[in-house]
């Protein structure tokens, strides 16, 4: 039976391995997470970010000293391992690392509650926009290119002014600036969607539109949603250092990454660590960040690269 | 081409109108004031106030007072720092902002094109590793904390540039804040230039142009150059509101007399006129400066006008 150049053997033999052992079907989502963990870049920044965020998280605990406590022996002092002040203290004599710590976490919340609040009104917006289309999308996006012609900051500022220092206020009125870019990207994701099939499908099947909305379009823009939300995350973090490094943000004896970057550099001559340790810490993530964020767009969304 | 820029002109008008009528609402509507000192007034004496301040008047009242002074250039007076009407303040520090922003502007556009287009020549060597780790640095680090740094390195260590004691006139004490603003913005530029020259250095036309026997710069400067710049001019219209927050900082760090230091102290004072006069101002600069953007882009890209 065996042909002359043993094809047959050979794809019987393939045919037998098939039959034994099915070949694994890879789905969308394991592309993209091979696809991202081949990116070294992107990696190495979720490692180091998991790193800062558990380290700001636990790390609080371990340190012999509490962010608000005053060491009275240590006023000013650089960094001395005997006493604990791995990173040296303030003119208050509190502890450097502690500080730089909750400042940390100060930063990491309001990223999280402001990009969640962002990434709502976004989706909202723009699904709605792109759904019904026609005068409803053209003003409701005219509203929009209006809104970015505008310096957002200063409407930052002047939510500031109107409501005081309050940190939640903070949280929320930077969310609520920064959905435009995300309702764009919706936008457009949504009026490519509106045209498939299965959307065509459940208006047949007797859905309302917000139904379809939620059920039907949303699922369906989880990869620009994460890799813009990715993209937010910096952003905000900028945002609410600018603001604290102004004044306008997080108060004592609270701190975040701005605020203490404000306090450290008028004194950045004599005490440099003031400056140079929440510096290093507000660098890193952002890098890290941007490279992620750059990453999860190539996995994701291959066809942009 | 006239149709459409005076079409943008009309669309930017009420945009102009909506931003003074929703910010004069919102800082009027919301609790507390500038009078609401540690210590209460006397009641005749805050009666006075309000009422130097048409404060006692009904609101829609207000407006329409503070709408007629804007357009007669009135922003109506300061209401912490006496003596000085917001109209005063802004000309005395606008002509700086516009100084600064518009230097900066220049340097950071004409750098960022000449690196964009220099690492897209020598893409994948040297000159093209070097720009992107000088744009990556440009665009991650805040300027808050480049400002800093900057003054650090070379005013207090290396005692090359001043850092601060600005005098009218001085350029010197220029150079620094220019750079700082100028950084991200260039950075931007450049990486937007080299995107769009890779591309066009790679079409027919420029290889055809390359077989023809015309030299590189030729062929940069007469071929590859004015399709290149599409993107970047778009780009100008946000990066110009980049630079004026950014000026906000940088006329912070360096004690620098411009209406931003003026428009950070009032939000810390919580002074309503002169927020409200330097939010306008600056709105009205940013859509005038995007409206010649978009003109200028209609008269680079045919395909726009008659979108």
């Amino acid at each position: 039976m065996a042909g002359i150049t043993g094809k047959d053997a050979a794809l019987t033999a393939y045919a037998d391995a098939l039959a034994a052992e099915a070949p694994k079907g890879r789905s969308l989502t394991q592309d993209a997470l091979r696809r991202l963990f081949n990116n070294k870049a992107a990696l190495v920044s979720i490692f180091v970010l998991t790193a800062i965020v558990l380290f700001a998280l636990v790390g609080p605990y371990l340190l012999p000293w509490a962010y608000d406590k005053i060491d009275w022996a240590g006023i000013r002092k650089p960094p001395d391992w005997a006493k604990g002040h791995y990173f040296g203290t303030d003119q208050n004599g509190r502890d450097m690392l502690a500080r730089t710590l909750q400042g940390t976490q100060m930063s990491l919340l309001v990223a999280a509650v402001a990009t969640f609040v962002s990434v709502v009104i976004g989706i909202l917006y723009g699904a709605i926009a792109g759904y019904f289309g026609g005068k409803i999308d053209a003003v409701m996006m005219r509203f929009v290119d209006i809104m970015y012609a505008l310096p957002y900051i200063l409407f930052v500022i002047i939510l500031v002014v109107i409501f005081g220092r309050s940190p939640v206020l903070l949280f929320v009125g930077i969310g609520c600036l920064e959905w435009l870019t995300m309702a764009r990207i919706v936008r457009g994701q949504t009026l490519s969607i509106k045209q498939r099939e299965f959307i065509e499908a459940a208006k047949a099947g007797g859905a309302g539109p917000f139904t379809i909305i939620f059920r039907h379009i949303v699922p369906n823009l989880t990869g620009p949603v994460v890799i813009y939300a990715t993209l937010t995350v910096p952003e905000i973090i900028l945002t609410e250092s600018f603001l604290s490094y102004l004044g306008l943000g997080v108060q004592e004896p609270q701190t975040s990454l701005g605020t203490l970057i404000s306090d450290g550099a008028p004194v950045a001559e004599a005490l440099p660590w003031m400056l140079f340790t929440p510096a290093a810490i507000l660098v890193t993530m952002l890098l890290c960040l941007s490279y992620l964020g750059d990453g999860l767009r190539d996995a994701l969304d291959p066809k942009d690269r | 081409m006239f149709g459409y820029a005076l079409r943008r002109v009309l669309t930017a008008i009420p945009i102009v109108l909506i931003t003074i009528t929703v910010c004069f609402f919102i800082l009027r509507l919301a609790p507390g004031g500038p009078f609401d000192g540690e210590r209460a007034l006397p009641p005749d004496v805050m009666k006075n106030l309000r009422a130097h301040y048409n404060l006692d008047q009904p609101l829609i009242t207000q407006y329409f007072i503070y709408l007629g002074g804007v357009f007669r250039g009135d922003f109506g007076p300061s209401m912490v720092m006496e003596d000085f009407s917001v109209s005063r303040l802004i000309g005395i520090g606008l002509p700086f902002t516009l100084m600064l922003g518009f230097s900066a502007f220049v340097v950071g556009t004409l750098g960022g094109m000449i690196a964009g287009a220099i690492a897209a020549v020598n893409q994948n060597k040297w000159p093209d590793y070097l720009l992107v780790a000088i744009v990556l640095v440009g665009i991650i680090i805040p300027n808050f904390l480049m400002a800093n740094l900057v003054q650090l390195v070379f005013g207090v260590y290396l005692h090359w540039l001043p850092v601060g004691g600005y005098q009218p006139g001085s350029l010197i004490h220029l150079v620094l804040p220019i750079l700082i603003l100028a950084l991200p913005h260039g950075g931007r530029v450049a990486r937007l230039v080299r995107g769009s020259m890779i591309e066009v250095l790679g079409t027919n036309y420029v290889r055809t142009a390359r077989s023809k026997g015309l030299g590189t710069r030729l062929i940069l400067a007469r071929h590859a150059l004015k399709p290149a710049l599409l993107p970047v001019v778009s780009y100008l219209g946000p990066g110009l509101s980049y630079l004026l927050t950014g000026s906000l900082v940088v006329e912070q760090v360096f004690a620098l007399p411009g209406i931003g230091k003026y428009f950070i102290t009032a939000a810390l004072n919580r002074d309503y006129g002169l927020v409200l006069g330097t939010t306008i101002l600056y709105v009205f600069i940013i859509l005038a400066l995007n409206l010649i953007v978009d003109v200028l882009y209609a008269w680079l890209d045919p395909k726009v006008r008659y979108r």
